[in-house]
């Protein structure tokens, strides 16, 4: 086993009710590192021809919570979820900031693998002793911050009682759905930490789907050897350097942004995308910060950025709420897109959301999809049981409710905005798709490519393999492969990657697999590799969908409207260059016009397996 | 972290009174005369975790690798938790010089009690209800 990982994976089979430790090969290591990379490729050896027939809901799809070699050894850690995703059916890596991925390498292992379905509701506790499968028919229904609390004590109580005598534990790390995932909403996330989530993809509906309620893992062994001890630690303390130097950011994370993105940028997502510009100045970061962040400077595991804030109210109509920051994304889908302007409001809405397990940026999407309609008289008061109008925080509860629950209209919208906007055309017999701010099923993140501003631009989304994903959008085929495609294979944090030299993340890769990474080759090889086997199974996709090269690889027709306000008036995003870039990124990255990798490619990458599963979809 | 946000540092607080140095049945905890730290004699520990429980605060834990008690030793004088969080530019532990102190003592408490205080601190009436 090459240096960084912990050496095993945990694969629990929930039909068979049976856990076992399992290995990869150095080489597929190598090739496809951890996370997002290992993911995809775990995905394809198991399902491999049979993926359009798999239902991402069913009990043949796999659930994946990886690490990477780089997991808690870089500063901010986090883990990777992903499966047959049940918004895109092809496959995110999604990932989440937390301490159960150090716990998990702690306890010696790199990574749980998920099959079957559970005949109750269970969860999954790994140790240092190995995996286990527990009931948690107690805890299922309940709340995000009940589901935590009790847990964390039954946990601690039972590896109390397992060795009484060595004295306190530190609490486990651990996963987790809301009710919105065990109602197999497709938008849910997989939480943890109350406000934090692994939100793109669904991953929540997916362990939902198995009746896997939370995964909790403690350990009492090492962070894995490293295989250069001695550069590690120097290139820790320079990377740590460059991070403790970002005071701005360290001080204030995302949560200055949901006035600065519409003020400056005219990129934030207002009213379901009818405008990306406001200038609301009682929607500033100022404002959160004084009132609201109890805690700043909060982080996980070895993270020097420690960006996350804890906000909570404290007096009046919504006191006892607890959320992060809210961060900008939240700001921005749990406020303005909701046309929801004050703090107090917003936090209201973003502590709703993690509670019951919705994805901040995807479950709110749909929310303001549904409020534009209603707007619209598409839908009426008869569908949702009460008004809803932009702005009232007190109704977007009541429809954050009604999808957890899949009660009344929220059954549909459980669906996702795609899914969602499908079966409203039908029912209503208007076309409702222009309202629908997606790419291929997932839902956009909050930065548009209108007013070209912001750091999307284009073919951001519509030619990315992970769809709406902010975290990991298309650049030119080559530059994002060292980034997004990168950390989330790696498994480290963005916030902890962005402001420290590329060459210098890279020889800490190096330096900790002994592996002969380099930046180039994550560019040509590796990046090109993951994103080609993704891009394979998007493009397979199945059983109820799939998605149409190049017609689907495109922007929603919103982003082509001209933006109605603000500096940036009356621009729109260039559909001649979104051809032109689309072209350009699909032949950098050697597949077809149409964007099937071609045979070359596949072989060129050590792919070649694939190219039978995907020869019926090139022309 | 009983509860997200709730994060206690749980170190030895160098009680004058050495309730864990008086708990050890085979006298493997002594003091150190110069720093005034306890010291763990390995070899003559017991792993009976009496220590442990004679803490007012519960800090002192059995290691993971050789199941032996771990008690603060001071590293002789120049605590390198201290160095390692003044270099990273966190500043957040120093090193104070006191004299003997019965408060001193207060500070040893189980991390749970402290979250508790902490949670009603950070959030409020809600902090009653979530530790």
């Amino acid at each position: 086993m090459p240096r960084g990982y912990a050496g095993k994976f945990l694969e629990v089979d929930l039909t068979k009710e049976e856990a076992r430790d399992i290995t990869f090969s150095d080489s597929v290591l190598e090739a496809y590192f951890g996370g997002r990379g290992l993911a995809a490729k775990i995905l394809w050896d198991r399902i491999g021809e049979k993926w359009p027939e798999v239902d991402p809901l069913g009990p043949n799809n796999i659930f994946l919570a990886l690490t990477g070699p780089m997991t808690a050894i870089y500063p901010g850690a986090r883990i990777c979820c992903s499966g047959k995703s049940p918004l895109s059916n092809g496959t995110v890596g999604s990932t989440a900031s937390t301490e159960f991925a150090s716990e998990l390498k702690m306890a010696g292992y790199d990574g749980v693998i998920v099959t079957g379905k559970a005949s109750n509701p269970i969860y999954i506790l790994v140790t240092d002793e190995g995996g286990e499968i527990r009931s948690a028919g107690h805890i299922w229904g309940k709340l995000g911050e009940d589901t935590i609390r009790i847990l964390n004590r039954e946990v601690t109580e039972e590896l109390t009682k397992r060795r009484p005598n060595i004295g306190l534990w530190r609490e486990p790390g651990i996963i987790y759905i809301g009710p919105a995932g065990e109602n197999l909403v497709r938008t849910a996330a997989v939480m943890t930490k109350i406000c934090h989530a692994a939100g793109y993809g669904g991953y929540g509906a997916v362990m939902g789907s198995k009746n896997l309620k939370a995964i909790a893992a403690k350990g009492r062994g090492k962070i894995p050897e490293v295989d250069a001890p001695e550069a590690v630690k120097l290139l820790w303390k320079e990377v740590h350097r460059h991070l403790i130097e970002e005071s701005d950011f360290r001080r204030m994370g995302t949560g200055y942004a949901g006035y600065m993105v519409g003020a400056d940028t005219s990129s934030e997502p207002i009213r379901n995308w009818q405008e990306e510009w406001h200038d609301e100045k009682r929607y500033g970061g100022p404002l959160f910060e004084t009132r609201y962040w109890v805690k700043k400077y909060w982080a996980d595991f070895n993270c020097t950025t420690s960006c996350m804030k804890i906000s909570c109210i404290k007096s009046g109509r919504w006191k006892g709420d607890i959320t992060d920051m809210p961060d900008y994304e939240l700001e921005a889908y749990c406020g303005t897109n909701l046309g929801i302007f004050d703090p107090g409001d917003n936090i209201h809405i973003s502590a709703v959301i993690d509670n019951l397990g919705h994805s901040g940026i995807n479950g709110p999407n749909t929310m303001g999809f549904a409020a534009e309609l209603y707007q619209r008289g598409v839908l009426t008061k008869e569908d949702f049981g009460f008004e809803l109008k932009w702005g009232d925080a007190e109704a977007f509860e009541k429809l954050a409710w009604l999808i957890a629950k899949r009660e009344r209209i929220g059954d549909i919208l459980a669906e996702g905005t795609f899914r969602a906007a499908v079966k409203i055309s039908e029912m209503k017999g208007v076309d409702v798709m222009p309202y629908a701010v997606h790419v291929k099923g997932i839902e956009i993140g909050a930065h548009g490519t209108r007013s070209d501003a912001d750091y999307t631009h284009d073919i951001s989304y519509a030619a990315s393999v992970q769809g709406g994903d902010h975290t990991s959008v298309a650049v030119d085929g080559y530059t994002e492969m060292s980034s997004a495609v990168f950390t989330d294979s790696a498994v480290i944090c963005n916030f902890c990657f962005f402001w420290v030299p590329r060459s210098l993340v890279f020889d800490f890769a190096k330096a900790v697999t002994g592996f002969p990474i380099t930046m180039e080759r994550w560019r040509k090889e590796h990046g090109p590799r993951i994103v080609t086997l993704q891009r394979a199974l998007l493009l397979m996709g199945g059983p109820d969908i799939e998605w149409r090269p190049i017609e689907d690889d495109d922007n929603p027709p919103r982003f082509y409207e001209p933006l109605p306000s603000g500096p940036h008036k009356g621009k729109t995003t260039d559909r001649e260059l979104v051809e032109k870039k689309r072209s350009t990124y699909f032949e950098t990255l050697g597949w077809d016009e149409r964007g099937v990798p071609t045979k070359e490619t596949l072989q060129k990458l050590g792919l070649a397996d694939l190219d039978r599963a995907i020869r019926n979809l090139r022309k | 972290m009983p509860f997200p946000g709730v994060e206690v540092p749980h170190l030895c607080a160098q009680c004058d009174d050495y309730p864990c140095v008086k708990s050890c049945p085979v006298e493997a905890l002594s003091i150190d005369q110069t720093t005034t730290a306890v010291i763990v004699n390995k070899e003559k520990c017991i792993s009976c975790g009496k220590c442990i429980t004679a803490c007012p605060g519960q800090v002192p834990f059995l290691h993971p690798k050789d199941n032996k008690a771990v008690i603060c030793d001071f590293c002789g004088g120049d605590p390198e938790c201290v160095k390692v969080c003044v270099e990273a530019g966190y500043d957040a532990l120093t090193l104070v010089h006191e004299e003997q102190s019965v408060n001193r003592k207060l500070f040893a408490r189980n991390p749970i009690e402290v979250a508790k205080d902490l949670a009603v601190n950070l959030f409020g009436e809600k902090g009653e209800k979530v530790i």
